[in-house]
């Protein structure tokens, strides 16, 4: 088991990025530090457009990550609807 | 009863760092002094390239052009990456209006047949001389001396990605995938478009990065631009009922008018430093200007047809002009 | 009638292919050989260019409308700062020594990395490389000016700042990273890949920036968090170009593969030195600490990086060769460095310091097996100097590692009572290591590292040992940016300023 995370910037614009993630990753844990919340995962994480759009209550790009995108690890695969972070361990 | 105050006040205890302050003065520097100035390493290199020892890592002897200082070649424009990037973000906006504009209320099907293919085979096949420009310019950040100097060559290599892009999807718009293939073919097939694709590999052989400013962004793109945004483009297609293709190109239009201030100013300073260097500078402009405008003659012809000998000749006119401004002679 | 055709819908991949793969051509009026001529020496074998994966598949306008979007926020907050006297926020001036390093010894490097990733962004024969290698090169100047705009203010205010281009060239510890930048550029572009976009940008970055970036956060230091975030959102694009890279050169021929292997060796190595630096910059000069370098290292070395190489290992890479004696380092060599730190404080342009009561508590309880044992026991008998009034000072010049050019303060990885002192002989000069590490990637390219620029043979070469004269020479101002913070003006002056922001005497 090897574990990915990302590590978004905490501000208002992330909020709802981080309760997607939580909802369509029930194995994540989600640590909050000062200026930072880092989100590890077993093996996979995967963060879905339709989800965010829910939270935030307008259509979303997830090209607007990039804004607040601290750090991540994993494999990256990147579509219109999905972008997932995996290890092959 | 007197009560003391400490009258201890935060003073700044200087207003600049060192080397800005040999430059400038002893005075408060701008954040495009502090971003550009002395920021390149320039003694006490390490190791030789394993690429070529003859060079230095820092090399400015690699280019013909002598300076005794090369952060005298300023762009006027004092663009570091923050202005840059905001200038640009405010200007992509602009076009995705555009583009916007265009697509949703189908000004693109308004156009005459003619038209459409006119602008569709004139346009789409630029997308590659945009991305020979973007190697060149990505060449001269990387080998060129002073951030001065070579900060403005990623940006603009970067803008000709976007100018590639932006022809990219106004084929798609007006044409589809189609379009896109057709213009490909043309690069690499047909006889009008083989000058200059000739004429964009051999300057991607140049290693001179000054050499290669001259041949890319004075000699190639000083005729291009003009002749294809201003005279065709504005003056041809939009007379005749394409205004949509002006609104997708008014990037290309805006951004040679802007960046055309820093070429002339670059080669101004250079050559203003010797004689040397303006006689070398007047030989690479004479040189690549002459093969430049053969190159764009059939290229103008796609849509001036016979008229094309004479709209080459009107820019190589304007182009003696403007760099009879910067001092130098063609 | 007219038949409107509808438009094949594109989708993400087949656009951004059409946006960048497409603009590229074969050529035919020059050779492939002729506009790419450094691709082929270091022996990688590319069959196919067109199987590079492009992750973040960015284009140009979602460039400039991201980038601009942090840019903004970014210099909102550092004039914000700036004009709030932002610097009276800090816990306690010393954590400026740790700004101090960032600025003169690895903001350059950022530099550096936007000159080597604009020459990788047109000596790959492939656009999709291309790109991503300009949006990093031009994602690399933007860290160095950010960065050096977010510490202007603070080079108003306090010493240690004002000569960083000076420094860069010519003082002794920036040479660590300077030369392992060098190092990079002047290889090939195929390794300088592997060696910046690999092992710097992914395997060791969080190391640098997580805490460190953190600790601004808990150092009340709002400048840096600025920048450290601002620029982390680049690093993620950084990290998966640098992941592809060596993806791709793995899987499209298995000859690459000892190449590779021996690059990541090397390459973990000399990055894991300049990582010293940043050992101690968070044992010792954060005044209100994240985490311990050791702390750190679990998380993104050990944990991170073991994720990394299980992934990689279906290709045939195995962790890099120093792995062990990097790991068997962690809990020695903060305290080595700072103590050489401290002792040459004459020839530093930042303060050091002997830490006092509550942090060497702090330093016990995070590093039990090693900090008691071997370095407060030092630390207390360079107090006691101290207090008697003969300050321990070393005058005398460092032995530098020819490869990797840190002062050999390092122990045996098996015995860290052993000072670490390999040699080698080459064309009959005698060259010194820290390190077998550092002795083993000197004996691949000899050839290469005997042209090393060593500062402090340099003094000695140049200025016959005239302190003075070369403190002349770095800039360096003597009694105000070097010494103990203890009594330093840096110290007077945020107390004083401190004081004067927050009470009324």
């Amino acid at each position: 088991m090897s574990t990915v995370f990302i590590a978004l910037q905490t501000n208002e614009e992330t909020r709802p990025i981080i309760e997607a993630i939580e909802i369509d990753n029930p194995k994540a844990v989600v640590n909050r530090q000062p200026a930072m919340v880092k989100i590890d995962a077993p093996d996979h994480l995967v963060i879905r457009r339709e989800t965010i759009e829910e939270q935030l209550g307008r259509a979303y790009d997830l090209q607007e990550l990039q804004i607040n995108l601290i750090t991540l690890s994993g494999n990256v695969y990147e579509d219109e609807d999905t972008l997932t972070l995996t290890w092959n361990s | 009863m007197q009560i003391d105050l400490r009258t201890v006040s935060i003073e700044p205890q200087r207003n600049a760092f060192d080397h800005l302050v040999r430059r400038f003065g002893d005075k408060p520097a701008s954040r495009y002094q502090e971003g550009s100035y002395d920021i390149q390493a320039a003694e006490n290199l390490h190791y030789l390239p394993t690429w070529d020892p003859e060079q230095q890592l820092y090399d400015a002897s690699i280019t013909k052009v002598a300076m005794k200082d090369w952060y005298a070649l300023k762009d006027p424009r004092q663009f570091y990456y923050s202005t840059y990037t905001l200038t640009r973000a405010r200007q992509q906006d602009t076009t995705e209006a555009n583009f916007s504009f265009v697509e949703t209320r189908g000004l693109a099907d308004m156009m005459s047949p003619e038209l459409r293919e006119a602008a569709l085979r004139l346009l789409v096949p630029l997308r590659h001389a945009a991305w020979g420009s973007n190697q060149n310019n990505t060449f001269i950040c990387g080998y060129g001396y002073s951030t001065v100097f070579t900060q403005p060559c990623i940006y603009h290599a970067m803008d000709n990605l976007g100018i590639a892009q932006y022809l990219s999807r106004l084929g798609l718009l007006l044409g589809d995938v189609e379009a896109l293939e057709a213009g490909k073919k043309a690069w690499m097939e047909n006889a009008a478009w083989q000058p200059l694709r000739r004429y964009v590999e051999d300057s991607m052989v140049v290693r001179d990065p000054f050499e290669l400013f001259v041949a890319q962004n004075l000699a190639l793109d000083g005729l291009l631009y003009p002749l294809v945004y201003e005279r065709i483009v504005d003056d041809y297609l939009s007379v005749k009922g394409a205004s949509a293709v002006a609104m997708l190109t008014q990037f290309m239009a805006e951004w040679f008018d802007e960046t055309r201030k820093w070429v002339d100013a670059v080669l101004k300073v250079a050559a203003a430093e010797s004689d040397q260097n303006r006689e070398v500078i007047q030989g690479w402009i004479s040189l690549w200007s002459d093969r430049a405008a053969a190159a764009l003659v059939p290229v103008a012809e796609i849509v001036l047809g016979k008229d094309a000998d004479e709209a080459v000749a009107e820019q190589i006119a304007a182009l003696k002009a403007r760099v009879q401004k910067t001092g130098i002679t063609i | 009638m007219d038949m409107k055709v509808a438009k094949k819908k594109l989708g993400m991949k087949e656009r951004y292919r059409a946006l960048t793969r497409d603009l590229g051509w074969e050529p035919s009026y020059q050779s492939k050989d002729a506009l790419f001529p450094y691709v082929k020496y270091e022996g990688i074998k590319v069959h196919d260019w067109d199987k590079w994966e492009d992750p973040f598949r960015l284009t140009m306008d979602a460039y400039w409308k991201y980038q601009a979007e942090k840019e903004r926020k970014f210099y909102a907050i550092i004039d914000a700062h700036a004009q709030n006297n932002g610097h009276l926020n800090l816990t306690d001036a010393r954590y400026l020594s740790a700004l101090k390093i960032f600025l003169q010894a690895i903001s350059p490097g950022e530099y550096a990395a936007h000159k080597g990733f604009s020459r990788a962004g047109r000596e790959f024969p492939g656009v999709g490389t291309q790109v991503a290698c300009q949006m990093q090169a031009i994602d690399e100047i933007r860290h160095a000016q950010t960065q050096i705009h977010a510490m202007s203010n603070y080079n108003r205010y306090y010493d240690g700042f004002h000569a960083f281009a000076d420094a860069r060239d010519r003082i002794w510890y920036t040479s660590v990273a300077r030369s392992f930048f060098d190092d990079a550029m002047s290889a090939g572009p195929f390794e300088f890949m592997i060696a910046i976009g690999f092992s710097f940008e992914y395997v060791l970055t969080n190391l640098l920036f997580v805490p460190f970036m953190s600790g601004a956060a808990y150092n009340g230091d709002m400048a840096t968090v600025t920048f450290g975030f601002s620029a982390q959102s680049d690093e993620a694009r950084h990290m998966t170009l640098g992941l592809e890279c060596i993806k791709f050169m793995l899987e499209q021929d298995p000859d690459n593969l000892p190449i590779v292997q021996a690059w990541i060796d090397k390459w973990f190595w000399r990055g894991f030195r300049v990582l010293g630096l940043v050992s101690t910059m968070m044992d010792y000069m954060l005044p209100k600490r994240v985490m311990s370098w050791r702390e750190a290292w679990e998380i993104y070395g050990v944990e991170n990086g073991g994720a990394l190489f299980r992934d990689l290992a279906r290709y045939g890479i195995r962790p890099p060769k120093g792995w062990d004696d990097a790991e068997k380092a962690i809990d020695h060599m903060s305290h080595q460095f700072m103590l050489g730190l401290y002792q040459w404080s004459f020839g530093t342009s930042l303060h050091s310091w002997i830490p006092p009561e509550e942090d060497m508590d702090w330093l016990s309880a995070k590093y039990p097996t090693t900090f008691d044992k071997y370095y407060r026991p030092r630390w207390e008998h360079i107090k006691k100097l101290k207090a008697a009034g003969t300050p321990f000072k070393n005058f005398g010049l460092a032995r530098l590692c020819q490869c990797c050019q840190l002062p050999s303060v390092f122990t045996e990885p098996d015995d860290p009572t052993m000072a670490c002192h390999r040699e080698t002989v080459y064309k009959g000069e005698k060259y010194q290591f820290c390190s077998d590490g550092c002795k083993d990637i000197f004996e691949h390219e000899p050839e290469k590292y005997i042209q090393a620029w060593l500062p402090m043979p340099a003094l000695f070469r140049e200025f016959g040992g005239d302190v003075p004269a070369w403190m002349d020479w770095v800039s360096l101002r003597d009694g105000s940016d070097n010494g103990d913070y203890d009594g330093s003006r840096d110290q007077k002056h945020f107390n004083e300023w401190r004081n004067l922001a927050t009470s009324n005497r």
